[in-house]
């Protein structure tokens, strides 16, 4: 793990690889790969002693059935989508953030403490404040972990896990002390005023303009990496530090915007969930989003508009999981099998596919 | 003066026992990886490991009753995650990072779908058999080296028994040098007609291993039961431990001591009502790694093929 960033002088084998893995996939693999992971959860699932037809179609039912239920999709997509593009343009720089969830709280906590003191202002200025903070605190966040690598060589895998945690339990503090509501005995924040909360976008549901948000977000990324030189620029970075260091890139600065790039679309996510859902920052702000997002932005082939629609997916999985949890019984904990499984077996056959191509650089290695 | 005063009240035999009893889980795990680095082969999934043997060692010991079932239990699952592992990342070239945390984090969704299941929605109050400390008379006694070394569960012995065989058997047996071997020269490796993979394979089952000892330790010794995502990150902080301990065995032990001694510390500071609020006293933990990781991250060589992937024929 540590020689990651100890030779970020030389390609390490990874880096190289996740751009292959991701990117040289052929599409039919995919749905291929979900069909053959909701078998095995059917068979988890006829083991649990529940039926799967039963539970898959509580599932679809779940996630599709009603315009709410559709509304329920688009908003659980919603932050998958906007940390998963933040996850996919990482990896295409070669950085692999495994810490989005830490930084997605960090978003959420600092957006519903601007809103509170914003309260009383005009709804545009509220929110833009909040989205501000929110990404600000989660690039901050995000950049700890750029500056320890580029710097001093830590690993980012492990350094934004271990942050995740201290967020964690940073939020943790602030909504159990200084930024709890003292009317409630939760641990939360005072509720946000109405300039606040995001617009809703479909009446009669409780989908709010956050799906926009995150299209418009992932189509900017997709543009950036086709026709930006910031872009092309990262993906020759992330395909070839060294090459991209002989030509001259600045290497480590581009490792370092990427990375507060990413954590500042975590942060934003976590201003959306305060302000289009939750309407306050509670402890238990996120399900796992950003761990989730991980697999959105590998399933997505590290592209923007894959991350996109893996998100919507993987939104669909979750919202019908919620469902399929209350109506039949079977821990929503399956759906996060069906959806780990899915991308293992991507990887599986993609590798499976490297090893028979008899090419002398299948390693990844110089 | 307080906070000094503190220190040394809070540094008694208590303290100790308790650093042993949080180093020991840390300790097994990056024992086993040092096999698995080594050998070239990286064990992201030390984590998910864990987690997963953690879960079938309460579920076994709870349902016959036998500690020593419940710990073989734990063992063979963490042998049976590292050989998924060693599949993709062995025989396959795919990513070991990538994969491993894929694997760790399908662990948490299946061992809360397997624990939900097997115990019903209820929640996480299946007590199991404990593994009761066994002290070996007359050194028991000894001051901080005894509650330190010799009033404990025999799963702690193990891990330090773990520790010396480590060290002879990279040191001086074949396999030990085949194992370096395979991490730093593949090639050399091969062209002796000896199996780069196989080794590495191996390598990874050993390490699979000893974190199932560690995930098993946390349900059988540290606490009598299971609560989802128990492991809450150790499987990552012994993989900083590793690096803190440049890979040998001695310096993994006081790595892991030293982890150990931070988690006491701050668990006594949660017991004694310091005024320090609790959740900066949880973080320390997490910042010691990450300190580790800043300070050491770059000062550890690696071996010269770890991580990649090898293939006859292949450069």
């Amino acid at each position: 793990m540590s020689q990651t960033p100890a030779t970020s002088s030389k390609p390490a084998a990874w880096r190289t690889t996740v751009v292959r893995v991701t990117g040289g996939v052929e599409f039919w693999t995919i749905p291929v790969a979900i069909l053959l992971a909701f078998i095995v959860g059917g068979v988890l699932m006829v083991v649990a002693g529940v039926n799967p037809f039963d539970a898959y179609a509580a599932l679809v039912n779940g996630a599709f059935g009603t315009t709410q239920h559709v509304a329920d999709t688009l908003i659980e997509a919603t932050p998958l989508a906007l940390i998963g593009v933040g996850i996919a343009l990482c990896f295409r720089g070669g950085i692999f953030n495994v810490g989005a969830e830490g930084q997605f709280l960090l978003g959420g906590m600092a957006a519903a403490l601007v809103g509170q003191a914003l309260g009383t202002a005009p709804s545009i200025v509220t929110l833009l404040g909040m989205a501000i903070a929110a990404m600000i605190a989660g690039a901050a966040w995000a950049g700890i972990a750029a500056l320890l690598k580029v710097y001093l060589g830590a690993s980012e895998t492990l350094t934004t896990i271990m942050l995740t945690y201290v967020a964690t339990y940073l939020v943790s503090y602030l909504l159990n002390g200084p930024a709890k509501d003292p009317a409630s005995p939760l641990a939360q924040t005072a509720p946000l005023t109405s300039s606040g909360l995001l617009p809703a976008l479909l009446p009669g549901t409780t989908l709010h303009v956050g799906i926009i948000l995150a299209v418009v977000v992932a189509i900017a990324a997709h543009l950036f990496l086709r026709r930006r030189v910031g872009g092309f620029q990262l993906i020759a970075t992330g395909l070839n530090p060294v090459a991209a260091r002989s030509a001259g890139l600045p290497v480590r600065r581009i490792f370092i915007s990427v990375f507060l790039a990413s954590g500042a679309l975590a942060g934003l996510a976590g201003m959306v969930q305060v302000a289009g859902v939750q309407g306050k920052m509670i402890v238990n702000l996120s399900p796992g989003y950003g761990y989730t997002a991980i697999v959105v932005a590998l399933l997505g082939r590290s592209s923007p508009l894959g991350a996109l629609f893996a998100a919507l997916f993987f939104g669909a999985l979750s919202a019908g999981g919620a469902s399929m949890e209350t109506s039949v019984g079977v821990p929503a904990s399956l759906v996060t099998i069906v959806q780990y499984l899915t991308v293992l077996l991507v990887i599986a056959y993609t590798a499976f596919r490297t090893l028979r191509r008899p090419s002398r650089t299948a390693e990844g290695e110089e | 003066m307080d906070i000094l005063n503190w220190i040394v009240s809070a540094s008694g035999e208590g303290f100790f026992s308790a650093t042993m009893r949080l180093a020991v889980p840390l300790l097994l795990a990056a024992i086993g990886a040092i096999y698995a680095e080594r050998a070239g082969a990286i064990n992201v999934g030390l984590e998910g490991m864990m987690l997963s043997s953690a879960l079938s060692a309460a579920l076994v010991a709870s349902s016959t009753g036998s500690t020593t079932t419940g710990l073989l239990a734990g063992v063979v699952t963490g042998v049976g995650v590292a050989a998924l592992l060693a599949i993709f990342t062995v025989l396959l070239p795919a990513d070991p990072v990538v994969v491993g945390i894929s694997l760790n984090l399908l662990a948490v969704g299946g061992t809360s779908f397997i624990f939900r299941v097997a115990v019903g929605q209820a929640g996480t109050t299946s007590t199991t058999p404990v593994i009761e400390a066994s002290p070996i008379p007359g050194l028991d006694q000894i001051p901080i080296l005894g509650p330190l070394l010799f009033d404990q569960s025999y799963l702690v012995y193990i891990a330090l028994l773990g520790v010396v065989v480590t060290w002879l058997v990279l040191k001086y047996t074949g396999w030990g040098l085949l194992i370096r071997s395979a991490g730093e020269h593949p090639a050399a490796v091969d062209s002796l007609g000896l199996s780069v993979n196989r080794t590495r394979f191996l390598a990874l089952l050993v390490s699979g291993g000893f974190a199932g000892l560690g995930g098993a330790f946390l349900s059988l010794v540290a606490s009598n039961q299971f609560v989802e995502n128990m492991t809450a990150g150790r499987g990552y902080i012994a993989m900083a431990i590793l690096i803190l301990g440049q890979r040998s065995p001695w310096g993994v032990l006081i790595a892991s001591l030293i982890f150990g001694a931070g988690d006491a510390f701050q668990l006594r500071a949660q017991l004694d009502n310091t005024g320090i609020p609790f959740q900066f006293l949880l973080m320390i933990p997490y910042v010691l790694t990450i300190v580790t990781l800043a300070v050491f991250g770059r000062k550890l060589i690696d071996p010269a093929a770890l991580g990649k992937h090898f293939r006859r024929g292949h450069r």
